[in-house]
Order: C-alpha cells, then sequence, then structure tokens
C-alpha cells in the first residue's frame, strides 16, 4: 500500500488536502509550513509549482505564483527543498504543476527527482487524459500516481473513462471557471460528486472554491474530502494560522 | 520510391510532436464539441455557401494580386507581387477566420463569443462579425496593446464588442490569451473562443489554416494567370502565424515554391527583445498546444518584443513548429529597424502603407529579390494595412521625416 493509499484508509474522518504554492514566502518556510499543516489534520499537502501563465488559476493563486518566482523558486529548488525534510513529513506530498515546467526539466528526469524527494502524486492540470502518455509512464515506472481531474462540464462517459485510469484519488473540480474563492455553488454539485464517486474506484475530492468551514462541511457529505487552495495561500500570506487549523478541523468534525 | 503527400495534422491534432491539446479539462468538452462540429460544417454545402457568400460580398474577396513594380526596381531583383489582405474588410487576413467562427459559433447553439487580440485587428475583425451575426463579444487584450492600438480600441467598441484590458505578466497577446481562456473556462456553456491564430488546442490551428488558406489558394491561382507558373517562393511575416499558414499551405506539395517565415527580431535576435520563437526557442507547451517557445531554463515563458503589437507573442503555430523541423519552410527574422524602413519605403514607393506586421515580409522580401534574378517571382502576403500603426510609428520616428 503506498502513502496516498495508506493516508485515505487510515483516516476515520473526511480528507482535508491544503494546497499551498511552493516558494511563496520563500523555500525556506516550506518545511515548517509542511510540518504545521500535517500537525494540524491534513491528509495531504499539494503543493504547487509557480508558472508564469497558470491558465486555470485565478487571482490567489496567480499572486502567489509570481511572489514564488520573484523570490527565485524553480521545481529543482521546490524538489530540493522537499527532499530536504521528506523525512519529517509523513503525509503524502503532491507536486502540482503544469506541465511545461515538467517538459523543460525532462519528463524522465523529472520522474526521476520527483521520486527521489519522495512525491508520491503528480498533478498537472493542462494535461488531460488524451495527452498523458506524455508523462504517465515515466511516473509509473517511479511509482508515482498520476492524479486526473474531472470536472462538472465533464460528460459521464468521460468521467468513467477518467476514474478508470485513476491513480491515487480523483480531483473533482467543483466549478466551470478557474481556482479561488466564490459566494455559492452550483446547484448541480452535489449530484455531480455523488455520479463521480458512484463510477469512481478510488477516493474522490472536490477542489475549487472552497474557502469556508462551512463548505468544507457542505461539500464533503457528497465525496471523501477536500482541497483548499486560494483560502489556505491567502491565510497564510495574512498568517491567520488559527484559521487555517479552524478550516481543517471543520473537516475532523464529519464521521464518514 | 512514393512521396507522401502531407496530410497534417493527425486525427488528435499533432503536427510531428508538436500541436495537440494541453487545456484544462473543463474545456475539453467543448473542444471537442468544436471539432465535431467543425467537422459537420464541413460536410455541409450550406455552410461553405454561406461562408463563401459572406467572404464575398461582405469582407469583398477575391483580394487582388498586385504586381509591385516600384517595389521591384528598388530592390532589383525577382519580381515583387503583393497579396492584398489589407483590402479585406476591416483591413487585415483576420475576418477570413472570424467569419468562419462565427458562422460555427451560431450553429453549436451560441450567442455569446470571447477573443484575445493583440494588435487590435482580430479584435476588431471579431467584433465586426459579432455585429454582423448578433452575438455578444468580449475582447481580451494586453494593457500595453490598448495604449499602442487606441483606435482599434475604440472601434472594438463601436462595433459593440466590450474591451477588457490585461495588466497581467506582460499585459501584452500572451497575457490576452490568458485571460480569455480563463473566461472562456468560466463560461464555455454558452460562450464560444474565437482564437485568432494557428494556436491553441486541436482543432483550432487546424481549423484555423483551413479558414486562412484562402489566401494561398487565391493567390496560386492568380499568380498562374499573371505568369503562367508557379511563383518561386512565398514570404509572410509569423506572430502565431496565421496569414504564413493560410499562404503556405496551398504551396506545401509545390516543392519548387520555397517558402519564408519572417518573425520579429525586436531589437535583435541576438538581445533578449525579440519575438522569434522558432529563431531562438525550444518545444515547450503554452495556450494547449506543443510548440517552439521562448523560455528560460525552469520553463517559464519569457515576454516576446516587437514593436508590431502583432507580432509581440513567445510562441508560434504548432505547423510553423513542425514545417521548420521538416525544413520545409526557412525561418528568418526581421528587426524593428528593418521594418521600420520598409514600411515608409512600401508607402513611398507603391503608396500602400502596410501594418507593422505586414512591414516584416515585405522588409525580408526586398532583400530576397534581390539576390534573385528579373525573371523569378516572389508573393509577399501583405496580411494588413497600417493605418492602425500610424501613430505609434509617428512617435517612433519623431520629426525624422520634415524637412
Amino acid at each position: 500500500m503506498n502513502r496516498i493509499e495508506k493516508a485515505f484508509h487510515q483516516t476515520e474522518r473526511k480528507s482535508f488536502v491544503p494546497y499551498i504554492m511552493a516558494g511563496d514566502g520563500g523555500l525556506d518556510t516550506l518545511k515548517d509550513r509542511l510540518l504545521f499543516l500535517e500537525k494540524s489534520g491534513a491528509t495531504a499537502v499539494e503543493l504547487g509549482i509557480p508558472f508564469s501563465d497558470p491558465v486555470a488559476d485565478g487571482p490567489t493563486i496567480q499572486q502567489a505564483g509570481i511572489r514564488a518566482l520573484k523570490a527565485g523558486t524553480t521545481l529543482r529548488k521546490t524538489l530540493k527543498a522537499i527532499s530536504e525534510c521528506r523525512n519529517e513529513v509523513s503525509i503524502p506530498l503532491i507536486v502540482m504543476t503544469y506541465i511545461n515546467p515538467v517538459l523543460s526539466f525532462g519528463i524522465d528526469a523529472f520522474a526521476e527527482a520527483a521520486a527521489a524527494a519522495g512525491i508520491d502524486g503528480c498533478i498537472i492540470p493542462d494535461l488531460p487524459i488524451e495527452e498523458e502518455h506524455l508523462i504517465s509512464g515515466a511516473l509509473e515506472g517511479k511509482a508515482i500516481e498520476l492524479i486526473r481531474l474531472v470536472t462538472i462540464t465533464s460528460p459521464p462517459e468521460r468521467i468513467k473513462a477518467i476514474v478508470s485510469r485513476g491513480n491515487g484519488y480523483i480531483y473533482a473540480v467543483t466549478v466551470a471557471g478557474i481556482t479561488g474563492t466564490r459566494s455559492g455553488f452550483n446547484p448541480d454539485l452535489g449530484a455531480f460528486l455523488q455520479k463521480v464517486k458512484e463510477l469512481s474506484p478510488i477516493p474522490v475530492l472536490a477542489g475549487f472554491g472552497i474557502s469556508t468551514p462551512d463548505h468544507v462541511r457542505d461539500v464533503s457529505k457528497y465525496c471523501d474530502g477536500v482541497i483548499v487552495g486560494s483560502r489556505i495561500i491567502d491565510l497564510f500570506e495574512q498568517n491567520e494560522l488559527d484559521e487555517i487549523k479552524k478550516l481543517i478541523s471543520a473537516s475532523i468534525a464529519i464521521q464518514a | 520510391m512514393t512521396q507522401k503527400v502531407y496530410a497534417m495534422p493527425d486525427e488528435k491534432g499533432h503536427f510531428g510532436i508538436y500541436g495537440g491539446r494541453y487545456v484544462p479539462e473543463t474545456l475539453m468538452t467543448a473542444v471537442i464539441e468544436l471539432e465535431e462540429e467543425y467537422q459537420r460544417a464541413l460536410k455541409d454545402p450550406e455552410f461553405s455557401r454561406e461562408l463563401n457568400y459572406l467572404l464575398k460580398e461582405y469582407v469583398g474577396r477575391e483580394t487582388p494580386l498586385y504586381f509591385a513594380e516600384n517595389l521591384t526596381k528598388h530592390a532589383n531583383g525577382a519580381k515583387i507581387y503583393l497579396k492584398r489582405e489589407d483590402l479585406n474588410h476591416t483591413g487585415a487576413h483576420k475576418i477570413n477566420n472570424t467569419i468562419g467562427q462565427a458562422l460555427l459559433t451560431a450553429r453549436m447553439g451560441k450567442r455569446k463569443v470571447v477573443a484575445e487580440t493583440g494588435a487590435g485587428q482580430h479584435g476588431v475583425a471579431t467584433a465586426t462579425v459579432c455585429a454582423l451575426l448578433n452575438l455578444d463579444c468580449v475582447i481580451f487584450m494586453g494593457e500595453e496593446d490598448v495604449r499602442r492600438q487606441e483606435l482599434n480600441v475604440f472601434r472594438m467598441e463601436l462595433l459593440g464588442a466590450k474591451v477588457i484590458s490585461v495588466k497581467s505578466g506582460s499585459a501584452t497577446l500572451k497575457d490576452a490569451v490568458n485571460e480569455a481562456l480563463r473566461y472562456w473556462v468560466a463560461n464555455v456553456h454558452d460562450t464560444h473562443y474565437i482564437l485568432g491564430s494557428v494556436m491553441g488546442p486541436h482543432p483550432f490551428p487546424k481549423m484555423v489554416r483551413d479558414f486562412q488558406s484562402v489566401i494561398g489558394q487565391e493567390s496560386k491561382a492568380q499568380y498562374l494567370e499573371k505568369e503562367g507558373k508557379a511563383p518561386n517562393a512565398v514570404v509572410a511575416c509569423i506572430g502565431g502565424g496565421s496569414n504564413s499558414i493560410g499562404m503556405f499551405h496551398p504551396f506545401i506539395e509545390d516543392k519548387s515554391v520555397k517558402m519564408f517565415g519572417v518573425e520579429a527580431a525586436g531589437q535583435g535576435v541576438e538581445t533578449q527583445f525579440h519575438a522569434a520563437s522558432l529563431t531562438k526557442g525550444k518545444p515547450g507547451i503554452l495556450h494547449g498546444a506543443m510548440m517552439y517557445l521562448l523560455q528560460d531554463e525552469d520553463g517559464q515563458v519569457q515576454e516576446a518584443h516587437s514593436i508590431s503589437a502583432g507580432l509581440d507573442y513567445p510562441g508560434v503555430g504548432p505547423e510553423h513548429s513542425h514545417l521548420q523541423d521538416i525544413g520545409r519552410v526557412s525561418y528568418e527574422s526581421i528587426t524593428d529597424d528593418e521594418a521600420l524602413d520598409a514600411f515608409q519605403l512600401l508607402a513611398k514607393t507603391e503608396g500602400i502603407i502596410p501594418a507593422l506586421e505586414s512591414a516584416h515580409a515585405v522588409a525580408y522580401a526586398i532583400k530576397l529579390a534581390a539576390g534573385m534574378n528579373r525573371e523569378e517571382g516572389i508573393i509577399v502576403c501583405l496580411s494588413g494595412r497600417g493605418d492602425k500603426d500610424v501613430h505609434s510609428v509617428k512617435e517612433k520616428l519623431g520629426g525624422r521625416n520634415h524637412e
């Protein structure tokens, strides 16, 4: 059983996976943030790699990426920083990156370096299943899970095709839109998540637009847990660590 | 030995290793729907009838293939013909594509359109057809380009479009595409993205090429009629590469026809200030496709620089990337200063003020012609007219032309 499977098996609660931007606040804060998130009850952490043209991201993650790039963050440096603290962090670590930095790094070299750093999974938002052969073989060879996304705009037959290849967990995008906080959710969200859940042999986590403890509670009802990005980034930026704890514990309160 | 016929892209939209569909899952359904509708439209005589009607009666096709005798004398070599895409309605080749895509939008039952624009020509061409076909229209344009192309912004607004200024990144075409894609992701249920060049996810590079191929098809027939043979060379400028692929594609199998794509060298390809993706970039993935891309050693996309807003893009269409790799097209580059000289030269010798984009092609064609003999001939795609650039050229030249 790999680290991701274990994390979902051991938990008696819905999962909570925070997303942070690597290098936002400097890469030397990475270790502290990972340890803090683990201690606060995070199931796993998604670690964003900054990219110059993040088309799937809203203003918060765009700005975090700009800050990280200005601080000199690169994929290479991030993997190095992770490998230096990996033995102190036991929860799964998932890298979320657009495809071009990986292509530039070299696909095989990336798989090897990520595995050596103790990366458990990889999410690439601009790599649909039609193009995933570019990297899936290399990741498989190094036992890194390629985590796939389904969205509320994916028709049922596509959802089936995606979840049937699933590794790790399924990232269910709750909105037709980019990342970031928003006031309300699509009324079909519950039905969508239940549908994905029905079809998927692996855990289903909902993400995009989840920013309050109420969201965490409400959305988790329909699936195995949530991913929170923009709100976590804002809270770290404002140094509101207690608020982060509250968000994560909103999930703990739910019994699976 | 049998010669393999050029048939790109493959069914997944790949031109060799380039192209493809590197977009968020949210858009996959829309690009698949678009491809299916495009395939249906191609088989529907009503679609081609409507398209051809509008191209003739509304756009004013066919455009002339004009023998530029004075420019030829100046270059003192091969005959130079200008394919006058500047004479299209709205003043550039962009409308060939927007008419086609707007008709597809209506066929898909969508009533809203989003588009990006650099120089403003694609934005104007999109706003124009949206006015004609009664579609809502939102245009994203980099803040820097809004400043450079103030008049085109006003044109789009006159035509009923909403223009949104983009402040992120370099605030030019690349960033306008990012914002247009984000908008499309959020509004994909009722909105079509009219991409303006041969880039983006499949089927855009193929579809836009097909709509623009009318340039090369007409040129081929017109040149044959005037000269009784094929041209020795065709020349066109390249930003994303839509006018050039439109010119080149119908000539790809005519191996005797040399093809030259002209990138913007900005302040020089040896500096950091250029837009020469094919000359200086390496394969990468941006805006849905693999292509030659200006990027740093960590895969971050670099800002492009050109005096011409329409060439100011760090990538280049996947098909051009492939044509460079197989050696069918030679990709050259022309600096800002050379383009400015050609801009003025064409105005003085022929009474034609070209778009700064097209001036890059003219500048290269003059050099090329000078090294060829008088029996040979070159077709230059004069992709747009220069009215939009008069203001910024004036700023650039200062008072230099006054007595």
